[in-house]
């Protein structure tokens, strides 16, 4: 057994290892266990790497390593610590611009140290530079564009820039000229290695990784970010390519997978096609649509009428949306359902996949505010049930239960999976006021007879409820 | 101006067009009343009360003389000259079933408002005298029925042996046909209710009734919120099921009918012989026809094989000051609109559907009939086949997705085929990994996706493995890039995990 051979063992422990992480995140029971596979195929894969990297590195470099793993280990824990929920989406963007980013530095020191000074290298044996050459391109470009677009969609989630979709003219035509540019660029490296032109293809995918996820809404952040996820795992991928390691190869391949798998989730849950969502500008076409059509009038309801609703109801089901993050009213909901399931009323939450801005947002904020998973139910498992509800409580949601999805051909949002919220008994409807959602589609749930409009704050409101109660 | 209320002339007839009540508030309208001497003595209403009331107690021509003549039933045709010209009659007049009546009234320079042709809007319910004698006829309908009825309605276990309830057959659901279900199963009776309209199951179920449906045939929606006439082939499957009901019941309530139209016979000899001795059937469109056969207008018939058929057609008179309120109140609201200023001034308004359709004569011209009234009750089922449901997103054909698979195998066998093995090496991994990655998050749970996306970018940190390779490199510069990856990676594995943990931790059942 030599140190190598000793390496390669680890890591094949450690890939099934990860295999088994995943496997053991899609059970409620067995989830905390799938974390703790991760961690210690991560820590064996460590081990066995840093063991490989003391036989042929200097002190200075070990020194370099162990103090670069304990700043960044010390700002992920401390990160982890503090990150409000409602804040998942932005930390979660952020961690991917990291891994583009380390893909990137990745492959600039494959080129670095290998194409850079072809005579003395000897990593690479002389017939594999071509393909060794193209590896590096193709991890640049991949994990730059994971670097930009989880900064934009990172500065859009954390409203520190506005979400909107941009819109430059000929979009389309922009991002497909960014490909053909990488395409020729990498014929061009592949030929003759050089500099300026990892350079400009370091550029070329820093500025489409930007534009691609500048020109998506917010409502589709979901999408985005689960494939920032995707990208993130190609770029490790091809970072394994590029060193040969079949560890990040398979590692990156598993993420790679599974967020291109969640995307399409996402992408099911909003009745669109992965390219739809990605050619991006969606949002903008409904903000501007002001529709004439005569919808009716709608009906208020106050707190207080709204409590004694919920104590003559023996079902109620909660429907929370991006406005309870917002508002952070999971705390306010949670105490609400505690208080309703203490009278013996049924309280149950309709989560629509794309509620939020996270894929399953809502059912980590439910979590953080303690209210049970068992009664924290998907579309699909309570769509049947609102026939039978007494009370509907729409919390800061509002294209998941349009009606005009299924209803209105002619809707911009037709088609769309919804939660059935107007076949309960009655709606409240929490919503600060009659402006459209993210669709710039009018809601006509808002105008049905069964509906009653809660106008404010979503946690103000919860609370005069609780009060009133 | 003022307003006439002689006494009701027709026999048996108990109710009177205006009650103290109603008198207090026709004067707040502005006018001026006289109500002949003993008109509301049949109801218990003393002419004091009416004088009380602000009612001037005159003689019959007093009243008949009167701007406005309030009647209860149509006058005979010999009182019609005891109108004065110009005069307004209101009341029932069932203008499509006596056309010789609406000749006769329009034979005087006369203005004649039939109560019966109110319309049926939302606006108009507050005048609609068919649906508040309707009520009443229901409710009394059951009290005749329990009357005659020699047992229990409701079912009992006493000391003396156990009495089953009484079951109960009423058909038509329409205004009497709701409240004989709601009077019968308040009595504790069960009630079972047929109505050719499949719609009102569902009020029939909220008062306590089931709803028997005649078996499968042509839904019948109704646009002007009345029965119609039915089909040879509707009348054949709801006899069948009259058939079967008749022996199981012990009391049948017939309330259908058809505006202007004889009554539809339902409940055959046939029928009526099969039921029990001692059973009771309440014909209640005697007056019409009847629904049933062997019916007599008011009296009751017991049949040979004991059946007591009661054919009473003056059902709401006999809650006379019950239906005499409601009459009565039904003309305040009629006046009401007929008097917009409140002045006393009568005013006819052809504009207004309402006051279109009950006008039977206009100073002596026929205005019979009037223009059909729809009531926007139930346009629904055209609106919902227009809604087609937007067709579900075809599959692709099975040839185009083998095309796809192949043309991948293809292009993968391409690349590799030309490759140096140890590429072909990655590939082979990088391939089944993938393919594993799929099937692993297959079924992850929804509410686990948020843990899923930190754990699997924990993981993603193994890029951490790359750059810790290089940072041992002599190039100083190659060795900052590793040291900066290797720190930006490790803030991924280890915030990542550490995140995903403190999730985890939050989710409890």
């Amino acid at each position: 057994m030599t140190a190598t051979t000793a390496a390669s063992a680890a890591y094949i422990v450690a890939a099934l290892l990860f295999i088994l992480s995943l496997a053991g995140l899609s059970k409620h029971e067995t989830a905390k266990a799938g974390n703790a596979y991760g961690m210690a195929g991560m820590a064996i894969a460590l081990a066995a790497t840093i063991g490989l990297a003391t036989r042929s590195a200097s002190g200075v470099g070990i020194g370099l390593l162990v103090v670069a793993m304990v700043i960044g280990a010390a700002i992920g824990l401390w990160r982890a610590a503090r990150v409000e929920m409602t804040g998942m989406p932005e930390l979660i963007a952020i961690l991917h611009s990291f891994v583009g980013l380390a893909a990137v530095l990745v492959g600039w020191n494959g080129y670095l140290s290998v194409e850079a000074d072809v005579e003395e290298q000897t990593e690479v044996a002389p017939n594999l530079l071509g393909i060794h050459s193209a590896e590096v391109v193709i991890g640049v470009f991949i994990g730059a564009v994971t670097f930009t677009g989880s900064i934009v969609a990172f500065l859009k989630l954390s409203g520190r820039i506005k979400s909107n979709p941009l819109m430059l003219p000929a979009h389309n035509a922009l991002n497909l000229g960014a490909l053909v540019a990488f395409a020729v660029l990498t014929v061009v490296f592949v030929v003759e290695p050089n500099l300026l032109v990892l350079s400009a293809v370091t550029l070329v995918a820093l500025a489409l990784g930007w534009h691609l996820v500048a020109s998506i809404g917010g409502g589709d952040m979901p999408v985005v970010v689960s494939m920032l996820n995707s990208y993130s795992g190609w770029a490790a991928a091809a970072s394994g390519f590029l060193l040969g390691n079949d560890l990040l190869i398979v590692t990156g391949a598993l993420v790679g997978s599974s967020g291109a798998y969640l995307s399409y989730i996402m992408c099911k849950a909003m009745n669109r096609s992965f390219l739809s969502v990605i050619a991006g500008g969606f949002g903008n076409e409904g903000s501007v649509s002001a529709d004439d059509r005569d919808y009716g009038e709608h009906t208020e309801i106050t707190a207080e009428d709204t409590a004694d609703l919920l104590r003559e109801a023996s079902s109620v089901i909660i429907t929370p949306g991006y406005g309870m993050a917002v508002a952070q009213a999971q705390g306010a909901v949670a105490e609400l359902t505690r208080k309703l399931r203490a009278k013996d009323i049924d309280v149950r939450f309709g989560i629509h996949p794309v509620a939020g801005r996270l894929p399953g947002h809502m059912n980590v904020l439910l979590a953080e505010a303690k209210v049970p998973y068992d009664v924290v139910l998907e579309m699909d498992e309570i769509n049947d049930d609102f026939a039978a509800t007494d009370v509907v409580l729409v919390i800061g949601a509002n294209d998941t239960v349009n009606p005009a999805a299924t209803d209105d051909p002619g809707s911009p949002i037709a088609g769309m999976p919804v939660l059935t919220v107007w076949e309960a008994k009655n709606v409240v409807v929490f919503k600060r006021s009659m402006s459209t959602g993210y669709a710039g589609v009018q809601n006509p749930l808002f105008f049905r007879e069964n509906s009653r409009m809660l106008f404010g704050d979503a946690r103000e409101r919860v609370e005069d409820i609780l009060k009133a109660l | 101006m003022r307003i006439g209320v002689p006494r009701e002339t027709r026999a048996r007839e108990t109710r009177v067009a205006a009650t103290p009540a109603t008198v207090k508030k026709l004067v707040a309208l502005g006018y001026e009343v006289v109500l002949e001497s003993g008109a509301g003595a049949a109801a218990s209403f003393p002419d004091d009360a009416f004088a009380e009331a602000g009612a001037t107690v005159g003689t019959a021509d007093d009243a008949w003389q009167a701007d406005v003549v309030l009647r209860v039933n149509a006058p005979a045709v010999e009182e019609i000259p005891r109108l004065r010209d110009g005069a307004t009659l209101v009341s029932l007049l069932s203008p499509g079933l006596n056309p010789d009546l609406v000749d006769a009234l329009a034979a005087r320079p006369i203005t004649a408002l039939a109560m019966d042709a109110v319309p049926r809007i939302s606006r108009a319910q507050s005048m609609d005298v068919l649906s508040s004698m309707a009520n009443i006829a229901g409710y009394r309908a059951v009290i005749e029925a329990a009357h005659v009825f020699g047992r229990f309605f409701t079912g009992q276990v006493t000391a003396a042996g156990k009495v089953p309830p009484a079951k109960v057959l009423v058909a038509g659901a329409g205004v009497a046909g709701l409240a004989a279900i709601g009077a019968a199963s308040s009595l504790g009776a069960i009630v079972r209710a047929t109505d050719v309209r499949p719609e009102v199951a569902e009020q029939v179920r909220s008062l306590g009734g089931e709803y028997v449906a005649v078996p499968a045939g042509e839904a019948e929606v109704s646009a002007d919120g009345y029965a119609r006439e039915m089909g040879e082939d509707f009348n054949r499957r709801a006899a069948q099921m009259y058939a079967e009901q008749a022996p199981d019941v012990d009391i049948i309530i017939t309330t259908a009918l058809i505006p202007g139209r004889p009554a539809p016979r339902l409940i055959t000899e046939e029928m009526v012989a099969s039921m029990r001795s001692g059973s009771v059937i309440v014909d209640m469109a005697a007056a019409q026809g009847g629904n049933v056969a062997g019916s007599v207008a008011d009296e009751i018939v017991v049949t040979g094989n004991g059946v007591s058929i009661i054919g009473y057609t003056d059902l709401p008179g006999r809650l006379p000051a019950q239906a005499s309120q409601l009459y009565g109140q039904n003309l305040v609201s009629l006046l009401t609109l007929l008097t917009p200023a409140k002045d006393g001034q009568l005013v006819l308004d052809f504009d207004d559907v309402v006051q279109r359709a009950i006008t039977v004569v206009r100073a002596g011209e026929k205005t019979w009939p009037p223009p059909p009234v729809q009531v926007s009750a139930a346009p629904a089922p055209v609106a919902a086949a227009a809604v087609e449901p937007a067709p579900p997103k075809a599959p692709p054909p099975p040839g185009r997705r083998f095309a796809l698979v192949g043309l991948g195998a293809a292009v993968l066998f391409a690349i590799t085929a030309f490759s140096p093995n140890e590429l072909i090496q990655h590939v082979t991994v990088f391939a089944l990994a993938v393919v594993v990655g799929f099937y692993v998050i297959g079924h992850v749970h929804h509410a686990l996706h948020t843990p899923l996306m930190s754990v699997t970018n924990a993981i993603s940190g193994i890029i951490v493995v790359g750059a810790l390779l290089q940072i041992g490199h002599d190039d100083r510069l190659v060795t900052a890039l590793a040291f900066i990856a290797i720190l930006v990676a490790s803030i991924n594995v280890f915030g990542g995990f550490a995140v995903t943990r403190r999730m985890l931790g939050m989710f409890t059942r």
